[in-house]
């Protein structure tokens, strides 16, 4: 076993998926060293954020604690959010305007870049105590990720292996980023859920068109999204990451929906408000429905005029904090803030179409206790990690595993 | 209207809200507001800083029994209740059948199996029109202390 884990992946390859990867604390530690920390490009925040210089934010890598800052000569830096000294976290408050950061417990202050640029106390006292004289500053600066932004989004990676920030998105991931961050952007809100399961039941969830219009019922009741809406995937070279897209229009009658049992399928369900539905076509192709995943833990969402980026936080083994940023254009009119308004409703902790997301993680997790050996089946769309015309497929899920073996050499 | 009687008026309208929540007669809970209502659950946080965004937003009653029909009909969440304490009323000004008043509210949630837990606490900022024959809110602003949401929030607070 290459990566130490004893843990075999089985033969059939990504179209299984091991149970013990939700429960094992050695498959967590595994993750946070050969993943987040590993070659991966991680969502830090949007420049937005940190739009003048000496802003900074803390935030994290996976699980890891970093802060993100844009220097005093506006540059884009990100370091472990550690002090040198005796390891508290520098940086405590969740964002701040400042030249310099100093950790509390004992003043030790670093520049933005994360070098170490002041030891409190360090010629002593009166002549007496402080730090030996062969102590030197440079020798301390704070492990410093590379940091790269794309159309306002700022990430960052500790991997001097990892390829350029677009080369690891790809082209056409690229392309459909910048389809939605077209125009400079304006920060509408925050909310923060604390997702019951491991952080790869969330990222799953994202990464699996199969289940929008089965368990969120509201989405399909309206037809805002069934399957049988003009849509597809697509998955960059890689698997790593992806695209969903849906155009509620092109909505026709299926016999597949009629003919299905489905809980979904309810008669005489109209909204007696219908505003909320009522969007407008910003991005003038007619595509109502957008959801693009990175790996590991990163989603840009576009659910008709609701724009939004989510960033998964692991919060132990079996506890995941989802970040989700809400925003809109600085030129916004009036009646589209609204629509945003409104159609956040939809989304987040409390949305239509997304608070099953929050437990489903959970139904998975809960069930785990007896799983031994057994494996997830993924065969919906076939076998393969390809973009396809449709989203009855779990094409992406496959990409998201074939990439998460690779980094684990699992 | 005396003072003492526009508290007793708040005080009595917010005991018979969240009873209709807590005793999960959701299809009443519209009922509690003007046509032309504003309601909002939203983090101190994203008061605090203006941003217009928070957890659930409606503008009009028909929007709030959206609200209960998607729950009803639409959603999936496991079953669970509130337990509703409000606390420190307190009236901040009263003119012309309006009442502005602020309030703090605690919300237990208790899970089908059991599990109960403090789900949320926060301030009700609350204007009450007392014009018509029963006082109705126009504006409910559920401002909630803690920027985290436990798994998630389906019924209203």
């Amino acid at each position: 076993m290459a990566n130490g884990l004893d843990l075999v992946w089985p033969n059939e390859g990504v179209t299984r998926v091991p149970y013990q990867l939700y429960t094992r604390a050695d498959v967590y530690a595994e993750e946070r060293e050969r993943i987040f920390m590993g070659a991966v490009w991680n969502y830090l925040c949007l420049e937005a954020e940190i739009a003048a210089p000496g802003d900074w934010r803390a935030t994290f890598v996976g699980d890891v604690p970093v802060v993100v800052a844009r220097d005093m000569d506006g540059s884009l830096n990100a370091f472990e959010n550690r002090c040198a000294h005796r390891g508290a976290l520098i940086c405590h408050k969740p964002c701040g305007n400042s030249a310099r950061v100093s950790c509390v417990y004992h003043g030790w202050t670093y520049d933005l870049k994360g070098n170490l640029t002041a030891v409190t106390f360090q010629r002593g006292i009166n002549g007496q105590g402080g730090m030996p004289a062969d102590f030197k500053l440079a020798d301390h600066k704070r492990r410093a990720l590379r940091v790269s932004s794309y159309a306002g989004m700022v990430f960052g990676t500790f991997s001097v292996e990892a390829p350029s920030l677009e080369t690891y998105l790809g082209p056409e991931i690229c392309g459909r980023i910048e389809r939605v961050m077209k125009k400079p952007i304006k920060i509408l809100g925050y909310n923060s859920q604390i997702l019951p399961s491991n952080w790869k039941l969330y990222a799953e969830n994202v990464k699996d068109p199969y289940h929008a219009s089965l368990l969120h019922a509201f989405f399909t009741t309206f037809r805002l999204n069934r399957l049988s809406a003009e849509g597809g995937i697509i998955i960059d070279d890689s698997g790593a990451n992806h695209v969903s897209y849906s155009k509620a229009a092109t909505d026709r009658v299926s016999a597949e929906y009629d003919k299905a049992d489905l809980r979904v399928k309810r008669e005489g369900f109209h909204l007696a408000d219908p505003s909320i539905i009522q969007g407008r076509d910003e991005f003038g192709d007619g595509i109502t429905l957008q959801i693009l995943a990175v790996f590991p833990c990163f989603i840009v969402q576009q659910i008709q005029n609701s724009l939004c980026v989510r960033q998964l936080v692991p919060r132990g083994l079996t506890e995941t904090e989802l970040l989700w940023t809400y925003f809109g254009f600085q030129d916004d009119d009036e009646e589209l803030l609204n629509l945003r308004i409104k159609q956040s409703n939809l989304v987040g902790p409390g949305g239509y179409i997304s608070m099953e997301d929050g437990a489903v993680g959970g139904f998975v997790q809960r069930a785990t206790p007896g799983s031994g050996r057994d494996n997830e089946v993924i065969e919906m769309g076939g076998r393969e990690w390809k973009s396809q015309q449709t989203r009855a497929t779990e094409s992406p899920l496959r990409g998201f595993w074939k990439t998460y073996r690779e980094h684990m050499q699992l | 209207m005396d003072e003492i009687a526009v508290q007793f008026e708040v005080e009595r309208l917010l005991a018979r809200y969240v009873a209709c929540i807590d005793q999960d007669r959701l299809e009443d809970w519209p009922g509690f507001f003007t046509e032309t209502c504003r309601y909002q659950i939203i983090s101190s946080e994203n008061h605090e800083a203006k941003h217009p965004i928070g957890v659930f937003f409606a503008d009009s009653r028909a929007m709030l029994a959206d609200r209960v029909a998607a729950l009803r009909q639409a959603n999936v969440y496991e079953a669970q209740r509130y337990r509703h304490l409000v606390s420190s009323t307190l009236v901040l000004s009263h003119a012309d059948g309006i009442v502005v008043a602020q309030s703090n509210y605690q919300v237990i949630r208790i899970m089908h199996d059991g599990a109960t837990m403090m789900f949320s606490t926060g301030r009700y900022l609350d204007r009450i029109d007392l014009k018509g024959p029963a006082p109705l809110f126009a504006e409910k602003l559920v401002v909630f202390d803690s920027r985290r949401i436990d798994t998630l929030l389906a019924i209203p607070l």
